[in-house]
Order: C-alpha cells, then structure tokens, then sequence
C-alpha cells in the first residue's frame, strides 16, 4: 500500500502554522496510530474519521493506518485534523481522484461524515493564502473565510463530496456594505457635555479615559458609545481583529462588517481571561478589543495582578505569553475606557448625598489601580449624576454621526502630520506640538500643579495635540494645553 | 455438555461457517506459552485470526462483551507471535474477527460474525 500527504494548519498564538498531514497505509497488524505531539482531541480523531469514512460509504482499510503530524516539535490542538487525516486515507488507498488532497484542509467531522467549521479558519485562510494553496473547509464558514480576499475556498459539506475530487472554488456572496454601526449612539446620552467632549477626544487620539463618578452618572452608558464614534475599521483592521476573534470561536460578523470591538469584561475576570492564556492558549478580552474599546468597569474591582498585566498591551500594543509550549504573541491594541466610584460608597464628592466611607477606606480604593496602571491612563476626569430636570428635557443631543466626522477629521489631519505615524513621545511629539512661549509655560505650569511625571508629561501633551487636531489648529496653544490639563484631575 | 465442551463445539460451527463464506482454516488451538488462538484463516490474501466466544445464556452478558480490550490485547499479542513463528510465511493484510454463538437449544445456535472487529492499535 502506499502514503499520502495533505496540507493542514494548527493555530499558534493568532497565527496559523503550516503542518503536513502524512498518512501511511500498509500491511501488519491493523492499527491505527496519530503520532506529532496531538492532544486529546487530535488523537480523538480516529473514532471521528473512522465513523465518517464508513457512513460516506467509503472503506475503512483494515491495514496499519500510521499518521504523522509534522512538524512533530509543535503540539497540535484541536478537532481540525480529522479533515485532513479523513483525506490522506481515502488519497493513500486511492478512494478518491488523483488531485483531491491538493489543497490545505481544515476541518471537523461528524460521524455522519459532515464537515464542520472549526474555530480560527480565518486565520487558516490567511495562511493558506500565503502557501499559495486552496483551503478545504466547511460549507458552513464559508461567508467567514470569504472575507480574505486571496484565498481559493473550496467549501465541502460531506466527505462524500471528495468522491468526485476537490471541490470547485466558491466565494461567499459579497455582504451589504453596512458599515453604518447600529451601536448606541451619544445623542442617547443627555447632557454630560465635559465627558462627551472627552470622549471625542479619546476617539480622535486613540487615548485611553477613566471616568470618575457616582453610581447612576451614565459612566457606563458613555463607554459603550465610544465605539461609535471611533472611525469604522479599515478592511486591513477589520480581518485583524476578525482574526483575534476567530480564533478565539467567536462570531466575526459585525467586526468584517467594520463595526469596532467592545469588550467590558466582568471585574472578577482572571490574569488569564483579560489578557490570554490557558491551555490550549487563547486570546484574552485585551486581544478581542484589538481596534476597538476595552472598557473596565469598577475598575478598582479587578484583580491588581489582572491590572497590572494590562500595562504591557497599553505600552506595545501586544501582549507576549510565555509557556512551558513556547511564546505566543497576541495583538491588543485598544483603547482603554475605565470608570470608578470616586469611593467604596459611590458618593464622595457628590453635591447632594453624603459619602460614608473612612477616608483610610477611600485611600486604599484608590491605591487599588496603582500608580504605574494610572500613569498609562490619558485622561481622568469626573463625571457627575445630572440635574433630573435635563434628564426630562426634551432636549436634542448631538448624534454619533456628526461626533465620528469630526474625529474622522482630527485623526485624518494628525496622520497627515506624522506622515502616517501614530503621534509619537519626546522629540517627535514636541516637534508636533510646535509650543510657543506662552504655551510652554501653561505646560510647565500644569506639571508643577499635578506634579506630572515624564510620562505624565508626553500624556499631557498628547492630549493637548489631539485637542489642537480637532479644532484645525496647526501649533498647540495655551488654550489646548490648560483643556488638557483638566483632564488630569486625579494624577 | 460441559464448558469444554461448549467451547469445542462452538468452534467447530465457527470454522464449518468460515469454510462456507469462501475461507480457508489454517490453524485452529495454535497454542503458544501465554494461550491460544481459536482459528487462524485465510480469506483471499488476507491472514484472519478470529476469536471464538460462545455462550449459553446472557446472564453474564453477550458473548461479544466477553472479548474486552484485555482479550483483545492478549489475542494481538498471541497474532504477533504466531507471525513471527515458524507456522506462518505472512507478509499481506492482516485481520481480527469475532464470531459470536448463543446457544439456544441443544442443537440450535445463533452465529454472528464481526469481520475487522478490533484492532492493534495500542
């Protein structure tokens, strides 16, 4: 009897890492053995296959069935095999036409012998793309996969497909261009001005916020319009994020449709669930907001180890694992929107009711973020329960809409600017800001008020910038410096 | 009818039914030092090595339970040796079959025959 090879893919960190399927079919005791450091679920993959070649109809060799997953140093995770292991079987005993097992397949099998998707096939249809291969895959992602404009997909809903060779090439039809979000909008939110505007600052300088407020100020109901009026994802952003989600098993619809990831983890989320990790890793909620908005709330809530692990993606834009299996790396560029109690109680600060709360109580509250996590945190600014009158008001608020066209604009200018760069620190941010006299002393002036550290002072410059951005304004003024500095209310 | 006897007879109608659907009995009770095996055949240019179970009530469940993954890893390992022996020049396709008989009157039986019913796989 004889061998046959098919091209497969096993997720690693986001990406999909090419591994080569090698099936020997041969004379001896029967057997059949998965060899390639597979977990559970790949070597799983024998009951599934072997149900699945007899149901389709297809004879299951009583022979010595030896599969190989190469590379064999890398561990295989996951259900995706059974495809490929299902092809090399029917290719080596010649059971289907010469030219079937030339495409990279990812799959899982039902007993039945259907196909099903399984989690991360964006990222094996970028992968194959790369290898210049079609990928073989479930009729059932077939409108996900079809977002990767490369890629040859040959959809397969049962094994018994194969009987006539590789399936032709299919591409989802084109989804409607809905790139108008249907999130939340501002115009929901009544009155507010000062966090509005923080917001939209937020939005047009990619900066991270902490509200600070009472229970009940509508700091939560903020957040989640922060999204809509960030710009709508860019296709190259859209897949990236997509991809994040899809291996993760999440639905990618609305991100492939541009529509801006928000996450809003629970406080009591673990190390590993905010940003990534387990056993097969998996991306954490820091990951799935990548291009989008990570909101904390109750910020103080959170684990301090779960905080304090947010300060590398904050910093790069990655967030780096290191496991006993090797180093993953996963993107989570986002923007960070945390919201707080200003005190245990919730009512410090508040114009009518009183707080209750020890002020050692209120110290230990706040030290819960620490110092390094804040410093990283653009903007602080306090947020507090409306008058009930304006919230009866029949009052028309400003809409998501014209906010983002604005944002659009200011981001659009700085990229301008930066020739494409994001707004940097040091020299380059100084150069940017192009201070005059006045407003070098209004910026030496908030640092001594706030005791700004250097950090501090790139913040509050780059707060300064994109105020400067959104008001068309070529050089940062004083104005633009002394906005910026309120922002600062807590540091 | 004692066990043996059963035993005996149950093998017999196993082997009279495998000459009838077109193969060849090599070896019945081949022995080696840690058991034996029930019937080795041929069919066509396959080696069959076929584990006889015969009972005669379900009491103690089905004849097909009986060859549990200890049997089926105890006949595996008398089939390597029966290779590797004198009594076979073998190098083709290799099978393990079970042939089930529930004995329901002295002189009735019912056979079932379960080809590639197990494997090596360790």
């Amino acid at each position: 009897m004889t061998q046959a090879v098919v091209a497969s893919s096993t997720i690693v960190g986001v990406d999909a890492v090419a591994v080569e399927v090698q099936v020997d079919v041969s004379t001896g005791l029967p057997a059949f053995s998965i060899v390639g450091l597979g977990d559970t679920a790949v070597l799983e993959a024998r009951d599934r296959v072997r149900a699945a070649l007899r149901a389709c109809g297809f004879d299951f060799p009583s022979a010595r069935v030896t599969v190989n997953l190469a590379p064999a140093p890398i561990r295989k995770h996951g259900t995706g095999f059974d495809l490929p292991i299902a092809l090399g079987i029917l290719a080596a005993t010649g059971q289907v036409p010469r030219g079937a097992a030339d495409a990279v397949a990812v799959g899982e099998l039902a007993l039945n012998g259907g196909v099903r998707p399984v989690p991360g096939l964006l990222a094996h249809a970028i992968a194959a793309d790369r290898r210049g291969l079609p990928l073989l895959l479930s009729e059932d992602a077939l409108s996900t996969v079809s977002a990767v404009a490369g890629v040859s997909a040959r959809p397969l809903k049962t094994l018994s497909t194969l009987r006539a060779g590789l399936p032709d090439p299919r591409r989802a039809d084109t989804r409607d261009a809905n790139r108008g979000t249907d999130g939340p909008d501002l115009a929901e939110v009544h009155g507010q001005p000062a966090a509005k505007r923080a917001l939209e600052i937020a939005a047009a300088g990619g900066l991270g916020v902490l509200f600070v407020g009472p229970p009940g100020a509508g700091k939560t109901m903020l957040a989640r319009r922060l999204p809509g009026i960030l710009p709508p994802l860019t296709a190259a952003e859209a897949i990236e994020s997509a991809v994040v989600h899809s291996v993760a098993g999440l639905d990618v619809e609305s991100l492939l449709a541009g529509e801006r990831p928000f996450r809003a983890p629970h406080h009591t989320a673990s190390t590993a669930g905010l940003v990534g990790g387990g056993s097969p890793p998996r991306p954490g909620e820091a990951s799935l907001a990548h291009n989008g908005v990570l909101f904390l709330d109750e910020v103080p809530e959170f684990s301090p180890a779960a905080l304090q692990a947010l300060r590398q993606p904050l910093e790069d834009g990655y967030l780096t694992l290191v496991r006993a299996e090797g180093r993953v790396r996963y993107p989570a560029r986002f923007a960070l929107v945390a919201a707080m109690n200003p005190c245990p109680c919730g009512f410090l600060g508040d114009l009518v009711r009183p707080c209750t709360c020890p002020p050692a109580a209120i110290d230990r509250y706040r030290t819960r973020i620490g110092g390094p996590l804040m410093d990283r945190i653009d903007m602080t600014l306090r947020v507090d329960r409306i008058d009930p009158g304006c919230l009866l008001r029949q009052t028309q608020d400003e809409p998501s809409r014209s906010v983002r066209e604005r944002v659009c604009a200011a981001r659009e200018r700085g990229r301008h600017r930066e020739c494409g760069a994001p707004v940097g620190a040091g020299a380059a941010l100084l150069r940017a800001c192009a201070l005059d006299a006045v407003a070098r002393r209004a910026v030496e002036r908030a640092a001594r008020v706030h005791r700004l550290s250097g950090r501090g002072v790139t913040r509050l410059l780059r707060v300064a910038r994109t105020i400067a951005d959104l008001a068309d304004a070529v050089r940062v003024t004083e104005e633009h410096v002394l906005e910026a500095s309120c922002y600062r209310a807590f540091s | 009818m004692d066990r043996m006897e059963i035993a005996r007879r149950g093998e017999d109608a196993a082997a009279a039914f495998l000459e009838r659907i077109g193969m060849t009995i090599e070896a019945r009770n081949w022995r080696s030092a840690s058991g034996e095996l029930d019937i080795v055949a041929r069919d066509g240019d396959a080696l069959v090595f076929v584990e006889v179970k015969t009972r005669r009530s379900e009491r103690a469940g089905t004849a097909e339970e009986a060859v549990s993954p200890a049997k089926q890893r105890r006949i595996v390992r008398l089939a390597r040796a029966y290779l590797s022996s004198d009594a076979a020049e073998h190098d083709g396709h290799v099978r393990f079959d079970v042939v089930a008989i529930r004995v329901i009157a002295d002189d009735r039986a019912l056979l079932r025959h379960y080809r590639a019913a197990f494997e090596a796989t360790p």
